[in-house]
């Protein structure tokens, strides 16, 4: 019998990476032993529908289970998080004092959202957006008609988020730093846009400025303070300042991890400090930074729904693979968005783009497909409510075509290149992805 | 080398029966240019590509051309200014962007969920109502029992034009479908034809919708026609009548064809069709893999805007494509074993409703109407058998099915 017979695979995280990574492990015929650790008391859930259609009441929190789609045959041990590695003795502890042992290792821990960390953050009535528990606690605070919402952050969550609230009718003021909506993602010349979509529906966007702290009466949230010195009543905030990387537990691994991800090869296999990869170690999902190929190996974390999925699926193929039969993991980000009645989607990174085009469609119109070019390449495209032509402009961006990169496309206006408004290098380039939600504290 | 007459032995009638092979052979060159000039797409890769590209454009009608009539006046004036019309207000499978996403909004917001679950209630009593006159006959004349009249029952209803007045459009319905058909569209007396029965039916449609604004009622028709409220956009007349004859040709001459290729490949797998009878849950299968397996539209036709390299090849700017999608449909390259029919066959992306931009509106619509009809038929037809195999043809070879299908039976149940 051997090791992977006898002790089995290990998957930490049982979100949708972890999910989806032990069905490819079952599809692609291991029979061993097969254990899913997480945090969360639940089984796998879907989140992206927390801050769209679970906010905005259409779907019950319960609705959002992950179908799986393979007979598991696993042990689920859930509501219990891994709180160390041990890669010598090959064991995982978990909270409950409890050790795992493991012949291979699938860390799928994802990301937590990061919490309020300016003045304020025990008073009642500011939610973060990150998990089940999460969304039905906003969901019954909202029920109760807030007077006001803040929404600290535009980025993608914090702009579903107004829309949600504004759907439901409420004041909405959302705070950001940058000019525009998603401007580290989108940049400030796509961001206008949505900022007008934005206003157009009701929301106060409020550019350039910050909040300083929020304080309250009887431990519930009544007022922000902004970096100008206004003060805002409300009695309801929601936190979208992004995400930080779930790799504390990982501390005293060994493995090169940091708030920013755990670094792997290409082949998804984690790193040691010492700059090895640990043969039987593979990371997938938000946590995982790895070079892509398709970014001339730039090391790189996708936080998206597309990339869990995909990453786990290849981890899980490599993991059953030999040594001398790793594949490298190459991936085009992905992401869609629904807000205030338009759905956004994205093919490719923005980072670093240097030159914007509207391809079809008009700005004026708020419905156009628009590509991103850095130095003469296609690096994205965007769908603004225009999203069937898409897949084209993804092969576009996939295949490194020059920008711009299908001519004489059905409405298509006279093509200019834009300034897309991005903003410059990171402070630090290896966080890669994690900043592009918007930074702010 | 490859074949450069292989459209032309597609749209050869004597083919109609089995165009398979013909695809098969297709697909030895994915993207292949023909005698005429049109390069025929037949791979699933390829036409999965094409399908989303942007420099495809539908607008690829021949310019609408009218007979002279010898009166100076309606030859140089009034008919130039109607065929003008005519080509700038095509309805929108022939449109592009911008035009063709206005229009199709203003359809979709009328083609409502609420209106296609009612239509499953009115479909479930239709079809048996249909089956009931069949009692005490020994055949059943699939397409004129039930096939034909079903669909077009169910679309008249829909969009508000009264039952009764049906007759009088049957023909032009089917007329009009074929500006899908090469032949007849580049043929001159063909495209008269077309213009001339485009008038007829748009005399017709003119005054129904002026009756529709003077009382509305609860059909799409009343809600395309109603007049906006503030600021909102309302369609154009001209539009709104090209868009209720889209709507009503399509649904004629569409769903005619799934029920009676279905009813076909069922009654040519038994098993098949005693499985569905046994458990009509596996309608929704069944469903999918006949329209990859015998969809009821083969192919469409686009114009590229520009050069466009796929598979291999490069069609030039300006030249005509044919996208076969039912040759897509039986690639061995996407599908395993694709000329079984296998409703048990998973990941099924075939191109029976198209896909891309002009996706079928009404596929929805005729996902109902083909399980309910199907569904019932396999329950109470006793002892189906087909009467002749192959069955007779209709002319055309994209909007492909049988002109009628014989069914002997031992009874109704």
């Amino acid at each position: 019998m051997t090791e992977v017979q006898r002790l089995g695979i290990v998957v930490v995280g049982a979100s949708l990476a972890g999910l989806r990574g032990a069905e490819a492990l079952r599809d692609r015929g291991y029979d061993g032993p097969l254990t899913l650790v997480g945090d969360e008391p639940h089984q796998p859930y879907d989140r992206p529908p927390l801050s769209k259609h679970v906010l905005a009441g259409e779907l019950p929190p319960e609705a959002t289970v992950l179908p799986q789609l393979s007979r598991l045959r696993a042990r689920w041990r859930l509501g219990q998080p891994a709180v160390a590695l041990n890669r010598e003795r090959r064991v995982l502890h978990r909270a409950d004092g409890a050790t795992l042992p493991y012949a291979k290792l699938l860390i799928t821990t994802g990301a937590r959202a990061r919490t309020w960390p300016g003045e304020g953050a025990d008073l009642a009535g500011i939610f973060t957006i990150r998990t089940l528990e999460d969304a039905r606690a906003l969901w019954s605070a909202l029920a109760c008609r807030p007077n006001r919402v803040i929404i600290v952050g535009g980025g993608l969550i914090g702009c579903e988020a107004a829309s949600c609230c504004r759907d439901l009718g409420l004041a909405v003021t959302l705070v950001d730093p940058n000019p525009t909506p998603l401007a580290r993602l989108l940049g400030t010349t796509i961001g206008a846009t949505l900022a007008e979509r934005m206003r157009g529906a009701g929301v106060d966007f409020r550019p350039k400025t910050k909040v300083r702290a929020f304080s309250g009466e009887a431990g519930q949230v009544r007022r922000a303070h902004l970096a100008g010195g206004e003060v805002l009543e409300t009695d309801l905030v929601i936190v979208a300042l992004g995400a930080t990387r779930d790799t504390g537990w990982l501390a005293a691994a060994g493995l090169a991890a940091d708030a920013g991800g755990l670094t792997c090869d290409g082949a998804c296999r984690a790193i040691s400090i010492a700059g090895e990869p640990d043969p039987d170690i593979y990371a997938a999902g938000d946590v995982a930074r790895w070079p892509n190929p398709l970014y001339g190996d730039r090391p790189m974390t996708v936080e998206h729904w597309g990339n869990a999925v995909d990453q786990a699926r290849h981890a899980a193929a490599n993991m059953l693979a030999s040594a001398s039969d790793q594949i490298p993991y190459r991936h085009l980000p992905s992401f869609w968005s629904s807000q205030f009645g338009l759905n956004i989607k994205l093919a490719g990174s923005t980072e670093g783009a240097d030159a914007l085009a509207v391809v079809q469609g008009t700005r004026a119109s708020q419905r156009f497909l628009a590509v991103y070019g850095r130095a003469g390449r296609t690096v994205a495209a965007l769908s603004f409510d225009q999203a069937r032509w898409l897949p084209a402009y993804a092969e576009a961006v996939a295949a490194g075509a020059s920008f711009p990169p299908i001519l004489g496309a059905t409405d298509q206006p006279r093509i200019e290149a834009l300034e897309p408004g991005l903003p410059g290098p990171r402070r630090s380039p290896d966080r890669g992805a994690a900043a592009l939600e918007t930074a702010h504290a | 080398m490859p074949d450069e007459t292989l459209f032309a032995q597609i749209l050869d009638p004597k083919n109609r029966a089995d165009p398979y092979p013909l695809y098969a052979r297709m697909r030895e060159t994915p993207v292949s240019r023909q005698a005429d000039g049109s390069y025929l797409v037949s791979t699933h890769a390829a036409l999965r590509s094409l399908i989303f590209d942007p420099r495809l454009s539908s607008e690829d009608l021949p310019p609408s051309r009218r007979p002279a009539t010898g009166n100076p006046l309606k030859d140089w004036i009034l008919n130039p200014i109607r065929n003008r019309v005519v080509n700038t207000h095509r309805p929108l499978i022939f449109r592009d962007p911008p035009d063709h996403d206005t229009l199709r909004g203003f359809v979709m917001k009328e083609f409502t969920i609420a209106r296609v679950r009612d239509a499953h209630a009115k479909v479930a009593t239709l079809v048996d109502a249909l089956i009931d006159k069949c009692r005490g006959r020994d055949t059943v004349c699939l397409v004129d029992d039930l096939s034909y009249p079903l669909p077009v029952a169910v679309i008249c209803e829909l969009l508000g034009v009264p039952e009764a007045d049906e007759r009088q459009f049957h023909a032009w319905a089917t007329r009009l479908a074929t500006a899908l058909e090469p032949d007849a569209r580049h043929d001159e007396a063909g495209r008269r034809e077309i213009a001339a029965t485009f008038d007829v039916i748009s005399d017709y449609m003119r005054r129904l919708i002026r009756e529709k604004r003077r009382h509305p009622a609860d059909d799409m028709l009343s809600g395309l026609a109603a007049r906006g409220g503030r600021g909102r956009p309302v369609m154009g007349d001209i539009d709104l009548i090209s868009t209720a004859i889209l709507l009503l040709v399509a649904g004629h001459e569409t769903t005619v064809n799934l029920i009676t290729n279905g009813m076909l490949t069922l009654l040519r797998h038994p098993d098949e069709l005693e499985k569905l009878k046994a458990d009509p849950e596996r309608a929704p299968r069944v469903i999918e893999e006949i329209l990859r397996y015998e969809p009821p539209v083969h192919f469409r036709t686009r114009k590229a805007l520009g050069a466009i390299a796929v598979a291999g090849a490069t069609i030039p700017a300006g030249s005509s494509v044919v996208l076969m999608l039912a040759a897509g449909n039986r690639d061995p390259a996407r599908f395993t074993q694709p000329d079984r029919f296998d409703p048990d066959r998973n990941d099924n992306q075939h191109f029976g409703f198209g896909g891309g931009l002009h996706y079928c509106v009404g596929a929805p619509l005729a996902r109902i109407e083909a399980e309910i009809a199907l569904v019932t038929l396999c329950r109470r037809l006793v002892a189906p058998r087909l009467l002749d195999d192959p069955p007779p043809y209709r002319a055309g070879a994209s909007l492909r099915g049988p002109k009628n299908l014989g069914i002997t039976i031992a009874g109704i149940a």
